[in-house]
């Protein structure tokens, strides 16, 4: 077999729940984690005579989602009942949209990387539609024998569904896209991003033709793939099933699969033959939602600055380089504390990226921690960044600083200050000092003086290194290196 | 329009609907009469009609993003027909 | 005192000439006699009422209190009561407790002081013309208790009529309301969609809903529905638009009301006597000054079939929730899911209600809705029209609410649209969500005949004043039927 020859269509729907505190059609909290149904209300558990009333920022965010991908933003969308019986499903509906959705048209520009040192290619992908919707309960199995509980505190939380274009051609493609989106969302805030939580979810539509082939295959549905990397392992799966399957002379089937993380397959989920049958039709208890130009744009002057954006600015502002821009752009609380590091030192913002985007980065992986709970807080790095730019600390004693801070040595904006001065770490920058441990150190080691006064001149290292040592690290380097070599001088 | 009583089980199970035999038959019977009836409609002219999804010539209204229900579980589980934990409990759903 | 006015109940109370408590009792006394005549009532709260009548005593006795405070009130069973059975007429919610209160329960009883007596029979899920699809059994008119009040609010007429409750709330979705108080004497209005909230009514077809009163005349229902309209943020259809007073409206005299005649609405099918009777009431209004002329609602005949293609689709819709989950009827010993919810829905709804799920669910499934349900929201725009340009010449809309007087039980229940044709005057104004009320006009051979009033978007007052004005000139709506005076 080979693969070669096949092409891959890929088409994702991510299900992103809005960061609202009540939810899309009433005043129940969304909050995760409270106990089973104390979020479901009257509204949520469709009790007899109720009704839904829209939530004006699940509509807000909806249209921030849509500004950001370049989408057109409906005048008028009107919400509409997918019908299908489900437990988690209360009324027997989902109120959705679907002729009319609030986002239409849009899209979004994916990197997919070409090596190390080449520049990435950027690739397109178009961005169908986004529409309001509420999200299900859920059914839990576990506890229960040939029984399942129903848990409701989720069903109506605001979700918008982004639905791409079949634009998508590899499971690397996807990865790539819905790492994209998900930084956008969580840098419109409209979306807490965690997967685990269920709160940024994934469906991918897929099919296989061979190369040059112009119509689709027949696609799957892989449902609720919840991570990257299952979403990439559910893809890769389901292309090489499906080329499988045709290379051995069988048909794919349109159906909805369902991703096993712990064995790496898909497998076919029981459908119903009236599954697809959802008799959609326009929700009579909500009136057509109007967004005029004015609320538009409106909104659109509460949207926070988008990650491309930040980092053209940053390549610009900082003088960054286009690597760094990235890293620091990746999420908007990090852009936001290394612009905070820059304006509180005052210091070289080279400087300051080197620091953030390296040592703090690198301690934060290891601690597992997210930068909003940073040991080291943006004001105490720029506190100790300020006494490198002012020369009170080497760069290689910060690096002791820094270690202190990241330990609880010391609380407060003006941490570095108070380990400074604890220990002592105050660089000796006047010549007396240094002079006599430059005098010590010679008295010490004369036959390497002998050597270097002899000619080998690759010593001098070896004298600055004692001279650092004598000084506990603490003398000025520069003045170390003017003394010594005048000190040295035969 | 005439329903066959295979059409009309079929409808009956999308609505979930358990039917009896005699009732197929029956309902058959009953929903053509109203069928035959509501095709009068397809006598109207109604090219460049917009359709009307509801009396009232209005949009939307909004309302505030604000937690406005406290939690009222007992209550609303005192009518519930099972329950326990907090859990609504039906027949095990399979996938 | 069951035969006083609402004004004259409230200037009594008011007066202390009786307590709310005496009157009441007087009430609770007249059903526990009566009613069993009549299955009007599903639930009769007698303690609740006792208690609210005291709470109003002591509100009057402090001076305090409106109009309404004290004076007793029936209510339909489809409003949602908090602590007392709701069971909208069904089995399905036989054991339903309502968790919470509609809004305008809050309105009439918290906010206004009246007492309610008890929870009106209804047609079930408020489906059907004859109140014999209620899972509690037909109510009996009491003109003749041979026959049918109406529905889906016959309880709520015939409590009314026979002097069971001063007023009762109502709900027409395509004549509900209208109809049944045609066939029992009343005066009944439903008012422009969205002027009464629709929260915590059960839904049947959402976007023709529209809940009223029925009374013994436009004043006393002018007085209850001015207390149960207005502005509702639960309710996103409710319209944001003051109520205006609708009981100091009605003095107005009606000289130069231009009322139009719709000649689709006298044509074929009318029997004889009822256009006699609704001809007779257009002298009495012409006579007090009104100017009378033929229109033409030329897509009238389109209403019936337009309606049993809306509301059977929406009320499929409504009626998915109902599945032995999370409240009212469940199956016992479920296989399994599918099951559970086919048995429930079998069991708890009954033929009727099962028939426009069939309907509904049929008109909107794959490959059906463009030729049903988006033709019927296209023929419903026509409908609308046609009274968008009527009411450019004429103020009112006149004809007759019913093409004959009450029939008799068992007569139409095995024939679905036979049974659907009786309300063919009466759903073209949900279609269009104008307001519309029916009145006494006259009795054939002892049954009452009614006359329907349609007005323009928010012309509840209008509507109200004329009737009322004609019953100034007339005493049919004093009648009471033999057996309940």
């Amino acid at each position: 077999m080979d693969r070669q020859e096949w092409e891959a269509v890929i088409g994702l729907e991510v299900h992103c729940q809005l960061l609202t505190k009540s939810k899309i059609f009433s005043g129940a909290a969304t909050a995760y984690g409270a106990a089973p149904n104390t979020q479901a209300d009257a509204v949520t558990l469709g009790l007899p005579g109720v009704l839904p009333v829209l939530n004006g920022t699940a509509l807000e965010m909806a249209v921030k989602f849509g500004l950001a991908v370049d989408a057109q933003i409906a005048e008028r969308c009107v919400f509409a009942r997918k019908h299908y019986f489900y437990p988690d499903l209360p009324k027997g509906y989902q109120i959705s949209q679907y002729e009319l959705p609030i986002v239409y048209q849009g899209h979004l520009d994916i990197e997919l990387s070409n090596g190390k040192d080449a520049e990435p290619t950027v690739k397109r992908i178009g961005i169908t539609r986004a529409h309001m919707e509420e999200d299900a309960g859920k059914s839990l199995h576990e506890g229960f024998v040939g029984i399942t509980g129903i848990d409701l505190n989720r069903a109506g939380t605001p979700l918008i569904e982004i639905v791409s274009e079949p634009d998508i051609r590899s499971a690397a493609e996807a990865v790539a896209y819905l790492k994209k989106l998900h930084q956008l969302v969580v840098y419109l805030g409209i979306c807490d991003g965690n997967m685990q939580e269920g709160s940024f979810r994934c469906d991918a539509n897929v099919s296989v033709r061979r190369k040059g082939e112009t119509k689709f295959g027949t696609r799957t549905e892989t449902k609720n793939v919840n991570s990257f990397r299952f979403v990439e392992k559910a893809i890769e799966y389901e292309i090489e099933r499906q080329i499988d399957v045709i290379e051995s002379g069988g048909r794919i089937v349109q159906e909805t699969r369902l991703f096993n993380p712990d064995t790496g397959e898909t497998r076919a989920m029981r459908t119903k033959e009236d599954a697809n049958d959802y008799r959609y039709f326009p929700d009579p208890d909500l009136l057509p939602v109007v967004v005029t130009t004015d609320d538009r744009e409106r909104i659109r002057a509460t949207m926070p600055e988008l990650p491309e954006a930040k980092k053209q600015r940053f390549t610009t502002q900082y003088g960054l380089s286009k690597y760094d821009a990235t890293v620091l752009t990746g999420e908007a609380a990090l852009a936001d504390y290394y612009e905070s590091v820059v304006k509180l030192s005052g210091a070289d913002a080279k400087l300051c990226a080197n620091w953030v985007s390296g040592d703090l980065l690198g301690a934060l992986n290891k601690l597992g921690r997210d930068i909003g709970d940073s040991p080291v807080t943006a004001p105490m790095l720029a506190g100790m960044v300020a006494r490198i730019a002012d020369k009170t600390i080497s760069g290689k004693i910060a690096k002791d600083v820094f270690e202190a801070m990241l330990g609880g040595e010391a609380q407060g904006d003006d941490a570095a200050d108070a380990i400074i001065k604890a220990k002592g770490l105050v660089q000796i920058t006047d010549e007396g000092p240094v002079l006599a441990a430059i005098d010590e150190v010679m008295a010490k080691n004369p036959q390497q003086l002998a050597d270097y006064r002899g000619g080998k001149d690759k010593l001098f290292g070896f004298f600055v290194g004692q001279v650092m040592r004598a000084t506990q690290g603490k003398a000025n380097p520069d003045l170390v290196n003017k003394l010594l070599k005048d000190k040295l001088a035969p | 329009m005439s329903l066959s009583i295979e059409q009309v089980r079929q409808v009956a199970q999308l609505a979930r609907l358990a039917l009896q035999p005699e009732q197929a038959e029956r309902y058959a019977g009953q929903l053509s009469a109203i069928l035959d009836m509501v095709d009068q409609l397809s006598q109207a002219q109604t090219d460049d009609v917009a359709p009307m999804a509801h009396p009232l010539d209005m949009h939307q209204r909004l309302r505030p993003d604000a937690v406005a229900e406290t939690d009222r579980r007992e209550a609303f589980q005192a009518i519930a027909p099972a329950v326990e934990n907090g859990l609504y409990l039906v027949p095990k759903v399979i996938e | 005192m069951h035969r006083q006015s609402i004004k004259a109940l409230g200037e009594g109370l008011r007066a202390k000439k009786f307590s709310s408590r005496e009157l009441t009792q007087q009430y609770l006394q007249r059903i526990e006699a009566l009613d069993p005549q009549l299955n009007s009532y599903i639930s009769v709260t007698a303690e609740q009422a006792l208690a609210q009548a005291d709470a109003a005593d002591t509100r009057l006795a402090r001076g305090e209190g409106g109009p309404l405070t004290g004076i007793p009130l029936a209510q339909k069973d489809i409003f949602c009561t908090q602590g007392v059975k709701t069971s909208c007429g069904s089995k399905m919610l036989d054991n339903f407790v309502a968790p919470y209160d509609a809004t305008i329960v809050g309105k009439l009883h918290a906010d206004a002081g009246m007492v309610m007596l008890g929870k009106c029979n209804m047609d079930e899920f408020a489906m059907g013309s004859s109140n014999e699809t209620s899972w509690y059994g037909p109510v009996k008119n009491p003109w003749d208790t041979t026959r049918v009040p109406g529905g889906s609010s016959g309880g709520s007429v015939a409590a009314v009529a026979a002097g069971l409750a001063p007023a009762a709330t109502a709900t027409d979705t395509g004549g509900s309301i209208r109809q049944p108080a045609a066939l029992t004497n009343l005066t009944g209005i439903k008012p422009t969609y969205g002027r009464v909230s629709r929260y915590g009514m059960i839904a049947f077809a959402s976007s023709l809903d529209q809940a009223g009163v029925v009374a013994r005349s436009a004043e006393d229902a002018a007085y209850v529905l001015q207390a149960m309209s207005g502005f509702d943020p639960l309710d996103s259809t409710s319209i944001d638009r003051p109520v205006g007073d609708l009981v100091t409206g009605l003095g107005q005299s009606i000289k130069g009301l231009r009322i139009g005649l719709p000649r689709e609405y006298f044509a074929e099918g009318l029997a004889d006597a009822v256009r006699s009777r609704v001809m007779d009431a257009v002298k009495v209004l012409e006579a007090q000054g009104a100017v009378i002329s033929e229109i033409s609602l030329p897509n009238s005949p389109l209403s019936v079939p337009t309606y049993y293609v809306v509301a059977p689709a929406e009320a499929s819709s409504n009626l998915a929730r109902y599945d032995g989950v999370r409240y009212g009827h469940r199956a016992a010993d479920a296989k399994n899911l599918e099951d559970l919810y086919k048995r429930s829905r079998a069991e708890g709804f009954g033929p009727e209600v099962q028939r426009r799920i069939m309907v509904g669910t049929y008109v909107l499934s794959h490959g059906y809705y463009d030729a049903y349900y988006l033709k019927a929201q296209k023929v419903r725009k026509l409908i609308y029209d046609d009274f968008r340009r009527a009411f450019e010449s004429v103020d009112l809309v006149l004809g007759p609410t019913t093409t004959d007087v009450a029939f008799a039980l068992g007569a139409k229940t095995d024939d679905p649209v036979s049974m659907y044709l009786n309300d063919i005057y009466t759903i073209a104004a949900n279609l269009a969500g104008i307001p519309a009320l029916s009145l006494s006009c006259g009795f054939v051979d002892g049954l009452p005949v009614g006359l329907q009033l349609m007005g323009n978007y928010f012309d509840e007052a209008r509507l109200l004043n004329a009737a009322h004005q004609y019953q100034q000139a007339t005493d049919w709506h004093m009648q009471a039927p033999k057996g309940f005076e």
